[in-house]
């Protein structure tokens, strides 16, 4: 990876040129509706069961600290409204980030550089048909859609592990804590945590995509390739986090 | 009947490293035509950059009254369906059997029915000897088996232009033998206008019409066969007889005063004087008039050498 201030620049350039391509043939027929399937599937495939095996210490790990910390502050019958709000609202997308991007995205970094140098990108292109239109749109649908619906699992498995930790481990009680599930928590942070996990999906693919087409230099190419996609990911994603939260909190009416 | 390709004064560089510059010639239409150049002199970016899959620095790629490198991408994609290019491997997709990649370009472009391109793909792979290895995939195959099944995907859209990438990289010289007389047959057949990156000295010799020379970043030479073939150019000789005395050295090019020395003490061993007999059409394929004229010539030539000697 070079580091120049000039090709860092036109690194950024390329990869927003590419975002930009990538919307512009998703309207283009035809739609690769097999290649879309198929990468949904083998997107879901390896990121459902590290999903779901993260978020329940993810979900215990909040239970537990805010137990603790609603207990000192003695406002115990909040636990469950605290706990709720967490999950749904920063760690369900934060796990989906991870996940997508640490386990998706890189299969698909690692795919689209193992064609790419062997020179399977070109022959695409040389038979007149875009890799963009044909490989990395239905990549970038999947990826959004595979974020969406783990953003629910992680959301449910996060609370559910909450209510075990607070509620069996931690006695607390059953009543309070489902009673207070929505006193803070309201639809919208559903709504905003799935766009959120919208967002983080084609950034993770388009980035990913990026990476992979870009490979060159034989194995160690496309093994660099990944590595470097997982980075960017993770600072884009962390920094779009920020942002989206941000402006959420200025959009959105909070409740209490 | 094949399309020409006429180049000129194309450069290209990557960062400050010029890999050619000022390359100027013209593909007849139809006929067949071969890149010679020493490893490294860029003959892979040369091919790549008339399909328009690099953007030269300066100089223009015309095909059919078009200038490949001002075209836009979308116009890119159409033009490029004169082309078929055969990749060094192959370049097939690992994750489809060989009929399916045959059948890809088919089913991208077109809206024929699976009946027509089972057809279609079945003659491809009789023309290439690939008959009852539909179901293999590439990883399965051997390195020649996998150039003629991209060979097959690259003829199947019909193409007017055909590039070869080193055809001959990685084969035994019996299946070089048998990938030439493919390609002369292919030429009599389909009459497409045939381009081959290579630095295999004896197929340059017996397969084209016309050669061509890229060393030290620029065109040496470029014209028919018997012209180059006869060249005293001591880049020429050097190279198509395969020898260390010359200016080709085994990192760079060498100085001068070596080059000199070198080749005054030479005694020009290369048997190449005598024409090489041209590789014809096999007996099966029913000639067009060019090759019927190219053929009465060989045996012509081939005559007062009998009779000479």
């Amino acid at each position: 990876m070079s580091l120049s201030p000039t090709g860092a620049l036109r690194h950024s350039g390329n990869l927003f040129a590419m975002a930009l391509d990538v919307v512009r043939a998703m309207p283009r027929r035809p739609f690769q509706a097999r290649e879309f399937i198929q990468q949904a599937w083998f997107v879901a495939s390896v990121t459902i069961l590290p999903t779901a095996l993260v978020s329940i210490p993810f979900g215990a790990v909040i239970a537990l600290q805010i137990g603790s910390l609603t207990r000192q502050l003695g406002a115990q019958s909040f636990a469950g409204a605290a706990s709720v709000l967490a999950v749904l609202r920063e760690a369900s997308p934060i796990v989906t980030a991870l996940l997508i991007a640490g386990a998706g995205g890189t299969a698909i970094c690692a795919d689209l550089g193992a064609r790419k140098i062997r020179d399977e990108i070109d022959a695409m292109r040389v038979l007149g048909i875009d890799p963009v239109h044909r490989l990395v749109v239905p990549r970038v649908l999947a990826s959004m859609v595979v974020a969406v619906l783990l953003n629910g699992l992680v959301s449910v498995v996060g609370v559910a592990g909450g209510y075990f930790f607070n509620v069996v481990l931690q006695n607390g009680t059953p009543g309070a804590y489902l009673a207070s599930f929505t006193t803070l928590a309201q639809l919208s942070d559903l709504w905003a945590a799935e766009i959120k996990a919208l967002v983080f999906g084609a950034i993770s693919a388009i980035v990913a995509s990026y990476k992979g087409l870009t490979a060159g230099g034989g194995p160690k190419g496309v093994g660099d390739a990944v590595n470097q996609s997982v980075v960017i990911t993770f600072m884009l994603l962390f920094v779009t986090n920020f942002v989206m939260t941000a402006v959420y909190f200025q959009v959105v009416p909070q409740r209490g | 009947m094949g399309v020409e390709i006429c180049v000129e004064g194309l450069t290209k560089s990557f960062g400050h490293q010029v890999v050619w510059q000022d390359v100027s010639l013209t593909l007849p239409a139809g006929e067949v035509s071969v890149m010679l150049g020493p490893s490294g002199t860029g003959k892979s970016v040369f091919l790549k950059t008339l399909v328009g899959l690099l953007r030269p620095d300066r100089g223009s790629v015309t095909v059919a009254g078009r200038d490949i490198t001002r075209l836009r991408e979308r116009e890119l994609y159409e033009v490029r369906k004169l082309f078929g290019v055969l990749f060094q491997d192959g370049a097939l997709f690992g994750s489809m059997n060989l009929y399916d990649n045959i059948a890809f370009p088919l089913r991208e472009h077109t809206r024929r029915s699976e009946s027509e391109i089972r057809r279609v793909v079945l003659e491809k792979m009789d023309m290439v000897g690939l008959i009852g290895s539909e179901g293999k995939l590439p990883g399965e195959i051997s390195g020649g088996m996998r150039k003629r099944a991209g060979l097959a995907r690259a003829l199947v859209l019909d193409p007017e232009i055909i590039l070869f990438d080193e055809p001959d990289s990685g084969l035994d010289p019996v299946r070089v033998a048998y990938l030439n007389q493919l390609i002369v047959d292919l030429n009599a057949q389909i009459d497409a206008t045939f381009l081959i990156v290579t630095h295999d000295i004896s197929s340059a010799r017996q397969v084209p019409d016309n050669i061509g020379l890229l060393f030290r970043r620029e065109l040496v030479m470029f014209g028919p066969r018997e012209e180059l073939l006869n060249s005293d150019e001591p880049v020429v000789r050097q190279f198509l007889g395969g020898r260390m005395q010359g200016p080709i050295g085994m990192a760079e090019e060498k100085d001068a005063a070596q080059v000199k020395q070198e080749l005054a003490q030479l005694v020009d061993t290369a048997p190449a004087r005598e024409p090489t007999p041209r590789l014809l059409p096999g007996p099966g394929i029913t000639r067009p008039p060019r090759w019927e004229a190219i053929a009465r010539r060989e045996a012509a030539l081939h005559r007062k050498e009998v009779t000479g000697a």
